[in-house]
């Protein structure tokens, strides 16, 4: 922002989406929202905090428990030239109606020979690591990824979080919304402090598509998303001290990917950790690695590293849970591995 | 209410046309795909289902709409979109795979998507209730005039997608009509082995809404009951579910050896053709003549013909243009 005397306010992720939903319905009428729980509770993850008070039963609907009902009728409500936000709690339960998703709103620019489009917005939230065991802890941000048609973002911090949510909905495609559950905010979930960043109160957008290196480094780059662009933060103090400078990208968007962003810091470090909280086979660290060595082979110093979830269903106990997920040390292992 | 005479000339043209279209479409479609079946093979290629005899479902519903309501159509779907009012040349170049066509080749025959007349279809079961109602509730939202009809076939109504749906447009009372087109085939099952109520009209009682069951596949009655649901969405009282007796006098698809049905069965079918009742009925209440009925045949069958030689010649997408429009 311009003002530089603006005074300073941190939001969480869940305070910055729901500002980012405030500020869109009030300037398009077309805007609204449903889904489970977003009226009077406000969501269950905070994203639509206040609005049921300020907009009414009309455009924030509670619906029934009916996921491929909702889902189809945004589909048909945007071909409309309404623009839906739809929130399905726990990108876990997206089975029940995956057809709405990836056959219908995935297709219809496709089939309509990009007439007839689908401008909506699917939030969800993804991640584990509190105890949820392995139907409320996925990730799954490669499998909405791979299937064409959707753009897929997820926003490590608030800022973030309130301009992709308005890029998402001005979109004419359709979004998947993925905001993580350890960023968001609740009180209930323990909240990662770097997601709870300074957040302007005028409306403003964060490109689709667009990675954003949240630390400069020379010797090795570390790629993540979400929650482990924090780890990835973590891991690259810590090798400071170990005399590895690590550079950090933050994704932001799976579709479409930013390949070049990432390219250019392997260009300048020769080194590549890719960091993803979601299933390790054929994810997220496997399409970013392919990239660089597609493209960027000569710039490779040593073999790419990753550091995600192994292919297990996700453990309802502690420490099998934690076994399991990326966390900064392992980071800094794979890192250290590279020289 | 019985339709006026002009539109019961339009119902009876529109039938025509359609049954000629599926003719013509059966004829093309086997080019290049004998002797042995091959179906990525000759002008039409994929696989084709084609709705002969289910041609008074379409003109009985759609007698009623406007271009602003919106319809979502089966896997089954060109006597709807014809009665819809799809751009014609553009529907049969899209089947072609042609570049002129409604997609420009991305969608073929399960995929016809017509912004202009607001109808859409698709390949998947019950996949246009969401949709539908979706539509219903951009115009209550809106206030604006339209309502959405979902066209699904028997089978559909035991998908979960029905059950939500028609649940979600009772309980926010939307503009909405759901045609079920009982044809008693899900592709090779029997409806009396795959649903558990003989009549599905009897489930918009678990909704709390009106639902009808309309026998003979008789374009007038399917009218009148029609008339009364799109009535009743029409004026703010909320969805309603008919069920229409019908029946595909082809195979589930293009190459169905229809091994399920006796062939008693397909004889008592053709002998209730309904566009040669429908004719008779026509001449007998003197709404048209025998001549101006064999003249409909010729136009219609012109048009057709017009239509499926432009498509035959016109020319391919290029193949990169396989990469556009995933994103508009």
């Amino acid at each position: 922002m311009t003002n530089e005397n603006r005074k300073k306010r941190k939001l969480t992720i869940a305070k910055a989406m729901s500002e980012a939903l405030a500020q869109e319905m009030r300037r398009d009428k077309n805007v609204f929202v449903m889904g489970e729980d977003v009226g009077a509770l406000g969501g269950v993850f905070g994203t639509t905090q206040g609005l049921l008070d300020e907009f009414g039963k009309n455009r924030v609907r509670d619906t029934p428990i009916s996921e491929t009902a909702f889902i189809g009728a945004a589909v048909g409500a945007a071909t409309m030239g309404m623009r839906p936000v739809v929130e399905l709690m726990f990108v876990d339960f997206f089975g029940v109606c995956m057809d709405a998703i990836y056959n219908l709103a995935a297709k219809n620019a496709y089939f309509s020979g990009g007439h007839q489009p689908a401008p909506m917005v699917l939030m969800t939230s993804v991640g584990g690591g509190y105890s949820d065991a392995g139907q409320h802890s996925q990730c799954l941000y490669g499998t909405f990824a791979h299937l064409p048609g959707m753009k897929v973002v997820i926003p490590s911090n608030a800022y973030d979080a309130k301009g992709l949510m308005v890029s998402a909905i001005r979109d004419n495609n359709p979004v998947i919304f993925m905001f993580h559950k350890n960023l968001q905010g609740m009180g209930w979930l323990g909240t990662v402090k770097g997601s709870i960043v300074d957040v302007p109160e005028d409306s403003y957008t964060v490109p689709l598509g667009k990675a954003e290196i949240v630390r400069e480094g020379e010797d090795v780059t570390l790629v993540g998303l979400g929650a482990t662009v924090h780890q990835a933060l973590d891991a690259a103090g810590e090798l400071e001290k170990d005399g590895v400078s690590a550079e950090v990208i933050d994704l932001r968007s799976l579709v479409p990917l930013d390949r070049e962003t990432v390219l250019n810091s392997v260009k300048k470090t020769g080194r590549l950790v890719v960091v993803d909280d979601d299933y390790q086979s054929y994810g997220v660290s496997g399409e970013i690695i392919a990239t660089v060595v597609e493209q960027g082979v000569d710039f490779i110093k040593a073999a790419p590293k990753r550091v995600a979830y192994p292919d297990v269903p996700v453990p309802f106990s502690r420490p099998m849970e934690q076994h399991c997920l990326p966390n900064a040390s392992k980071i800094r292992a794979a890192a250290q591995a590279c020289f | 209410m019985k339709p006026d005479a002009s539109v019961q000339k339009w119902m009876y043209e529109t039938m025509v046309k359609s049954r000629q279209f599926e003719e013509k479409t059966a004829a093309v479609y086997l080019e290049g795909k004998q002797p042995l079946f091959n179906m990525a093979n000759g002008p039409i290629p994929g696989e084709m289902h084609l709705s002969n005899g289910q041609e008074p479902v379409a003109v009985g519903v759609c007698a009623h709409l406007r271009p602003e309501d919106a319809v979502t159509a089966t896997h089954r779907p060109h006597h709807i979109a014809i009665a819809k009012g799809v751009n014609f040349q553009a529907m049969t170049d899209e089947i072609f795979g042609k570049k002129s066509g409604l997609s420009g080749g991305r969608g073929g025959h399960m995929h016809l998507f017509d912004a202009a007349v607001n109808f859409v279809c698709s390949g998947i079961i019950a996949e246009g209730m969401g949709p539908a109602v979706g539509v219903a509730l951009a115009r209550q939202m809106r206030d604006e005039e339209g309502i959405a009809v979902a066209f699904i076939g028997e089978g559909a109504a035991n998908q979960g997608a029905f059950h939500e749906a028609m649940n979600l447009a009772a309980v926010w009372k939307l503009p909405f009509v759901c045609v079920i087109e009982d044809n008693s085939w899900g592709i090779s099952v029997a409806k009396r082995d795959a649903t558990s109520v003989p009549r599905n009209d009897v489930r918009a009682a678990g909704y709390g809404i009106p639902g009808e069951y309309v026998e003979g596949n008789d374009p007038l009655k399917i009218y009148e009951a029609a008339g009364r649901a799109i009535a009743r969405a029409r004026a703010g009282e909320g969805p309603s579910l008919l069920e229409v007796e019908t029946y595909r006098l082809a195979g589930h698809f293009m190459g169905d050896a229809e091994e399920y049905r006796t062939a008693e069965e397909k004889k008592s079918l053709e002998a209730n053709d309904p566009i040669p009742k429908m004719r008779a009925r026509l001449i007998e209440e003197a709404i048209i003549t025998a001549e101006a009925a064999d003249d409909i045949g010729i136009r219609m069958m012109a048009e057709v013909q017009e239509a499926f030689g432009r498509a035959a010649s016109a020319r391919y997408p290029a193949p990169e243009e396989a990469l556009e429009k995933v994103f508009v």
